[in-house]
């Protein structure tokens, strides 16, 4: 059974906070689900579908309780911050098997105002691997750095190619304005920004924000009758990436399995997208990313970002509203790439929208490149 | 009551069933890695089968203690108790010469002088008087 075009997303809204300390996380979801029900012209007794991550264990059951709610059709899969690509393409599924008809993504975090260190604040999950990697002081960052330490060995990528995408990125904050940081900076700048783990600077790393967003998904059908134009699932693929009992590539993603297969089952290929959303938790996450997509070649993906190629305007603009480097980044922004692809393939953007915007591609990465992270690819498309 | 001088300088590694013959080695400053009979299939880190075919028939083996340097990061920023005052210190992946790679330190030598595909060797460190974890520092 194909989802393609079975499931459309409706609905969409991003919470305009990035610091959030009078409101709780549940407010912030609350106010996100009914932005994007707004977006939709649905209420919230139209919504039979819940999908969330980010809450306790059994936290999506509290979530359905605080709204009132008792959905045919729960999912609160937690594969990091790709989780919410993921309901999404559950959601369609979901929708096409007829479980649920109008399904609500939510998600909410106080992660800054929390003063939750996840970046370098190191802490344990508990799992097999975890008694031979805690007592080494891995870190988010430091995970990540160890991807990036490789790709630049191994392919000569320089700190000056991977800045290039903070840059890029920052630009296109600068036409967001909810974007949290918005000053425009340059390839030096970021260079000479204080080292967090080498080889990644500060500017080399994704912020940590409050906020939270929504999105509305339902049948194709359904979706036609409602009050914006409908985007629709094309198709969608997920796949891990770990330590592979010693011998994983560690310039590899997940991104390589889950890329080309949702490519496949849709039909399409790399020209054909008009942008792409791209996990941007590192500088080096969008360079691994692409070229595990399959964008450029593996160990191009350094030249590939330079000449403007991934900025508004150029081949492939990615992250067009600021990205989790400039805009926004409450500890998972998956429910962000969604997002944007869709007020891109609205054609919503304003400033910074994308010229006749058809066919997007959104992947998230969940977890860290170097120990073990999830991938969640989607097509969507008008 | 709890003597200062005695309180881990490091996170200890939780023990399972799956994992003690491993620390055990370690304790004794010895390093083992699997290899599953059936297969052939040398694995790390270290469980109750083989990941490649389930296998339970599997043996340890003995490592050389020497590898190289697959990658590294010199963390200079990390909150969490255990290694804020550490910083700056260096976490690697070294490729044991038995094909394996696996996340330590590297110890024993200025972080800035750290390269990919360096030689190093094991070295343990106590962690607790019954727990050791391998560390690594330039071959000697």
């Amino acid at each position: 059974m194909s989802i393609s075009r079975k499931a459309a997303l409706a609905g969409v809204y991003e919470h305009p906070l990035r610091w959030a300390p009078h409101k709780t996380q549940y407010q912030i979801m609350a106010e996100s689900a009914r932005g994007a029900l707004d977006d939709a012209g649905l209420g919230i007794k139209d919504v039979n579908g819940l999908f969330t991550s980010g809450v306790g264990g059994m936290g999506i059951i509290a979530l359905a309780e605080h709204l009132n709610l008792n959905p045919d059709f729960l999912d609160s899969n937690s594969i990091g911050g790709s989780s919410f690509v993921s309901h999404t393409a559950h959601a369609a599924a979901a929708i096409a098997a007829g479980y649920c008809d109008v399904a609500m993504i939510l998600y909410g975090s106080k992660w800054s105002s929390d003063r939750f260190a996840i970046g370098t604040g190191g802490g344990g999950s508990g799992d097999p691997p975890e008694q031979f990697e805690g007592c080494y002081g891995p870190t988010t960052v430091g995970d990540y750095a160890l991807a990036a330490q490789r790709h630049m060995y191994e392919f000569g990528t320089t700190s000056e190619q991977l800045a290039e995408i903070a840059v890029t990125t920052r630009k296109h904050a600068s036409l967001n304005l909810h974007a949290k940081f918005r000053d425009l900076i340059s390839v030096d700048d970021v260079l000479a920004s204080r080292e967090v783990s080498s080889p990644l600077h500060l500017l080399d790393c994704c912020m940590i924000s409050d906020g939270g967003g929504a999105l509305v998904v339902t049948s194709a059908e359904r979706a036609r009758d409602l009050r914006k134009k409908p985007v629709y699932l094309l198709s969608a693929a997920e796949s891990c990436a770990h330590t592979s009992a010693g011998v994983r590539d560690i310039t590899d993603a997940a991104a390589k399995q889950s890329g080309p297969k949702a490519m496949a089952r849709a039909g399409v290929s790399h020209s054909d997208f008009d942008m792409a959303m791209i996990y941007d938790s590192f500088t080096i996450t969008v360079c691994i990313t692409l070229e595990s997509l399959g964008f450029c070649q593996k160990g191009e993906g350094g030249s590939y970002v330079q000449n403007g190629r991934i900025g508004l305007g150029g081949e492939l603009p990615i992250n067009t509203d600021g990205g989790g480097l400039s805009s926004n980044h409450p500890g998972m922004r998956g429910i962000f790439l969604v997002i944007e692809a869709v007020k891109q393939l609205r054609g919503e953007c304003g400033e910074r929208q994308v010229k006749d915007c058809e066919l997007a591609f959104c992947h998230g990465t969940g977890g860290t490149l170097g120990l073990r992270h999830s991938g969640a690819s989607l097509v969507l498309g008008v | 009551m709890a003597d200062e001088k005695k309180k881990p300088n490091r996170p200890v590694p939780r023990v399972d069933e799956e994992s003690r013959p491993f620390w055990e080695a370690c304790a004794r400053h010895e390093l083992y890695v699997q290899k599953c009979l059936p297969c052939g299939t040398v694995f790390y880190y270290p469980r109750a089968f083989c990941p490649e075919d389930l296998s339970q028939d599997f043996e340890w083996l003995r490592c050389s203690g020497k590898g190289t340097v697959y990658t590294f990061t010199i963390t200079r920023q990390n909150q969490s108790s255990g290694f804020r005052n550490k910083v700056p210190y260096v976490m690697a992946y070294v490729e044991l010469e038995e094909g394996v790679r696996l996340l330590t330190n590297i110890v024993g030598c200025d972080p800035e002088s750290v390269t990919i595909g360096m030689p190093v060797e094991v070295t343990f460190e106590d962690v607790t008087p019954d727990v050791s974890v391998p560390l690594f520092k330039p071959a000697s």
